[in-house]
């Protein structure tokens, strides 16, 4: 995207989302879930950043929380420069037009009671002061921007198919023309040929009406196609953000190789001459995560110091930022983004699967 | 199709409905294929195509009513399964032929242990008793790879991560020597790295254990790596059908082109636009009598709306069900 307005739209800074456990019959609380742990990420006006991470590594609860439809445990969101990580429901309700919200399963996220119009005009009616006529009139508008025939007003949710939900649900979150959209695995639960329809309209509607989003994924290969940044995510916090193509092409965590390793792509002679980093064991429980590096217990390239301090998110020499000692210990890489002297250059990503082990 | 070695299991002519109050769904018309000992089968096809439905009319898994499985012949160890009686079908469900569903958090029955629903197979299928049905359920599950497994045959089921799960069913599936063994899904509701650890078990298994296996999947990708033939599935009918090498280099029938075209990868040349296929797929009021991709498909022409495509040869272990005659090679790749 544009590399000219490099001006973020959020700014997230040391977001935490604890969802307390508790036990017994009073319900005293024994422990946290720390879905969301220490989070900072900006995202640039007019940018697609992606989320990618497991099932549980927290990326959903992430883009609900940026958009306050929790109540943070610590942290600040600005939105706009705007602070709304404390906002109370009023005012935050004063700056929902601004911020909107596609859900994964365009099913649950549809009243089923209500029409086509009755849905996308919701927003409108509960934001905009707007005469019925000048409602339909905008709903008709938004029909036709997502591709839906206006002939279809009056229907149901159920009459619809999976992408045609999910177009429903776009038009929804369109009303208000906000500028910022998180888009939650908008595509998880369409088939593979009504994928790119949906994604294709995400991208058309970004570049007609200059939106920003955080598309939240686990689809590897689907944000390497929508994204202008990437963020990877496990266990509760950012391991490495950087520009796409330095992300997929070198990618510097550990744990990033083995989710790029892990892929399987459709060339089945390619699949049988690559080398997978297969990682062992399964993701740790947040209530219990790990002391030091999150990744340590998976990690193929595990040192002693990951064990007992966990490594910060700093820019690495050859761009982006990563959390990982392996390349921040040597080299504290104060040179910033653009790389310094001591640069380390980006290894291709190959030559990184010594680590293979099962 | 080609002849080869003589198959485990022979399918020609199915065909299942479902009725429903908004009248019948022909799900799979006319399906057959031939599965020899030792292949790994790719059955690849979105949501609706019949690909699931298929797999369960064979081993009568479908609810009836509303399926009903009307027609077809299923050859299995010389017995047609489709004319066996309800107690012979759950001889060989148990036994000669292993199922692995795609759900593993649903699958497995969380009020018994581990260890009692990987022995209940071992015990009414192979008459073993407990002890020895007990050490064979640890040697499966140490098999597919779960550590320390005899003390985890006293756990249930969740006490093990989605990944350790689906181990557990593979064990299950595998537990009466299957010589097929049929996957749903079997990675689909599982992280990539955990998807990763499956696959690597499962070629493990072949190697070790030899047996046939159909791979019901909607990833390219997975069947990429792990199929040695490939049958492409649209709106209830097998629409090509290759080795895994042919379908990915050469496809014949439209759909598998552009279902090759739309998917976005995360190696290689980005695309800077993903070719979309338009519309959806028909909803099966009919068994149809024309092609059911001529209203999505770049090559229509009046011939496919009059006469619906069989099978037919298109080079060596290679069946396409299509009018048009495709060139050589894959669609330009853009970007």
């Amino acid at each position: 995207m544009a590399e000219a307005a490099r001006r973020p739209l959020v700014e997230v800074r040391g977001l935490r989302m604890y969802f307390p456990i508790t036990a017994g019959l009073f319900r005293r609380k024994v422990g946290d879930v720390k879905a969301v742990d220490d989070v900072s990420l900006d995202i640039f006006e007019g940018e697609t950043l992606g989320l990618v991470g497991e099932s549980g590594c927290g990326k959903s609860t992430c883009g609900r929380a940026i958009l306050r439809l929790y109540d943070i445990t610590a942290g600040s969101i600005r939105l706009d420069g705007v602070e709304i990580g404390h906002l109370g429901q009023a005012e935050l309700r004063r700056l929902r037009p601004r911020m909107q919200m596609v859900f994964q399963d365009p099913q649950a996220s549809l009243n089923p009671r209500m029409t086509l119009a009755g849905i996308i005009g919701e927003p409108l009616v509960e934001h905009a002061r707007m005469t019925p006529a000048g409602r339909l009139e905008r709903i008709y508008a938004l029909m036709d921007a997502v591709g839906l025939n206006r002939a279809f007003a009056n229907r149901y949710p159920h009459e619809f198919s999976g992408g045609q939900r999910q177009r429903i649900g776009i038009a929804r979150a369109l009303a208000l023309n906000p500028g910022f959209i998180v888009c939650d695995e908008p595509i998880a639960a369409l088939d593979v040929s009504i994928q790119a329809q949906v994604v294709n309209l995400l991208e058309e509607l970004q570049a007609r009406f200059g939106l920003t989003y955080l598309f939240i994924s686990h689809d590897l290969s689907m944000v390497r196609h929508i994204a202008t940044r990437v963020a990877v995510m496990y266990l509760g916090g950012i391991v490495e953000i950087a520009d796409r193509d330095m992300l997929y092409s070198a990618p510097l965590h550990p744990y990033t190789q083995a989710l790029l390793s892990a892929v399987p792509e459709p060339d089945p002679e390619g699949e049988s001459r690559r080398r997978r980093i297969i990682l062992v064991g399964d993701v740790p429980s947040p209530a219990r995560p790990p002391a030091g590096c999150r990744f340590s217990t998976r990690c193929p390239r595990v040192m002693d110091i990951c064990r007992r301090q966990a490594p910060e998110l700093l820019p690495a020499a050859a761009g982006g930022m990563v959390a990982c000692h392996l390349h921040t210990l040597q080299d504290q890489p104060t040179a910033g983004r653009t790389g310094g002297p001591r640069a380390a250059p980006r290894e291709p990503s190959g030559q990184i699967q010594q680590g293979e082990l099962r | 199709m080609p002849d080869g070695a003589a198959p485990v299991l022979a399918v020609s002519g199915l065909k299942t409905v479902f009725r429903t109050r908004g009248g019948e769904i022909h799900a799979v018309n006319d399906v057959g294929f031939r599965l020899r000992p030792g292949e790994l089968l790719g059955v690849v096809g979105e949501s609706g195509s019949g690909k699931s439905v298929t797999m369960m009319s064979l081993l009568g898994l479908l609810p009836s009513p509303p399926a009903e499985v009307r027609a077809g012949v299923v050859l299995f160890d010389g017995r047609d399964l489709l004319k066996l009686a309800p107690e012979e079908l759950r001889g060989v469900r148990g036994g000669g032929i292993g199922f692995i569903f795609q759900d593993p958090m649903t699958s497995l029955n969380p009020v018994f242990t581990v260890g009692f629903q990987i022995m209940e197979p071992l015990r009414r299928h192979m008459g073993l008793d407990r002890r020895r049905a007990a050490a064979r359920a640890a040697e499966l599950l140490d098999l597919v790879g779960i550590p320390d497994a005899r003390a985890r045959l006293a756990d249930f089921p969740h006490q093990f991560s989605g990944g350790m799960r689906q181990r557990v069913m593979i064990a299950i599936a595998l537990a009466c020597d299957p010589r097929v063994l049929i996957a749903d899904e079997p990675t689909t509701a599982l992280d990539v790295t955990i998807q990763a650890q499956i696959l690597e078990l499962v070629r493990d298994l072949r190697r070790k254990l030899g047996m046939a296996i159909i791979w019901i999947t909607h990833d390219l990708g997975v069947i990429a790596g792990i199929a040695d033939r490939v049958m492409v599935m649209y709106a209830g009918q097998v629409v090509e059908e290759a080795p895994v090498a042919a379908v990915f280099a050469n496809p014949r029938h439209p759909y598998t082109r552009a279902l090759l075209e739309t998917i976005p990868h995360v190696r290689g040349q980005r695309a800077p636009r993903l070719k979309v296929i338009e519309g959806q797929p028909p909803i099966l009021l009919a068994a149809p009598a024309a092609c059911p991709f001529r209203a999505r498909c770049a090559h229509a022409m009046p011939r496919c709306a009059a006469e619906n495509p069989a099978l037919r040869a298109a080079g060596t272990g290679h069946a396409v069900a299509c009018h048009w005659d495709a060139p050589a090679g894959r669609e330009a790749r853009h970007g």
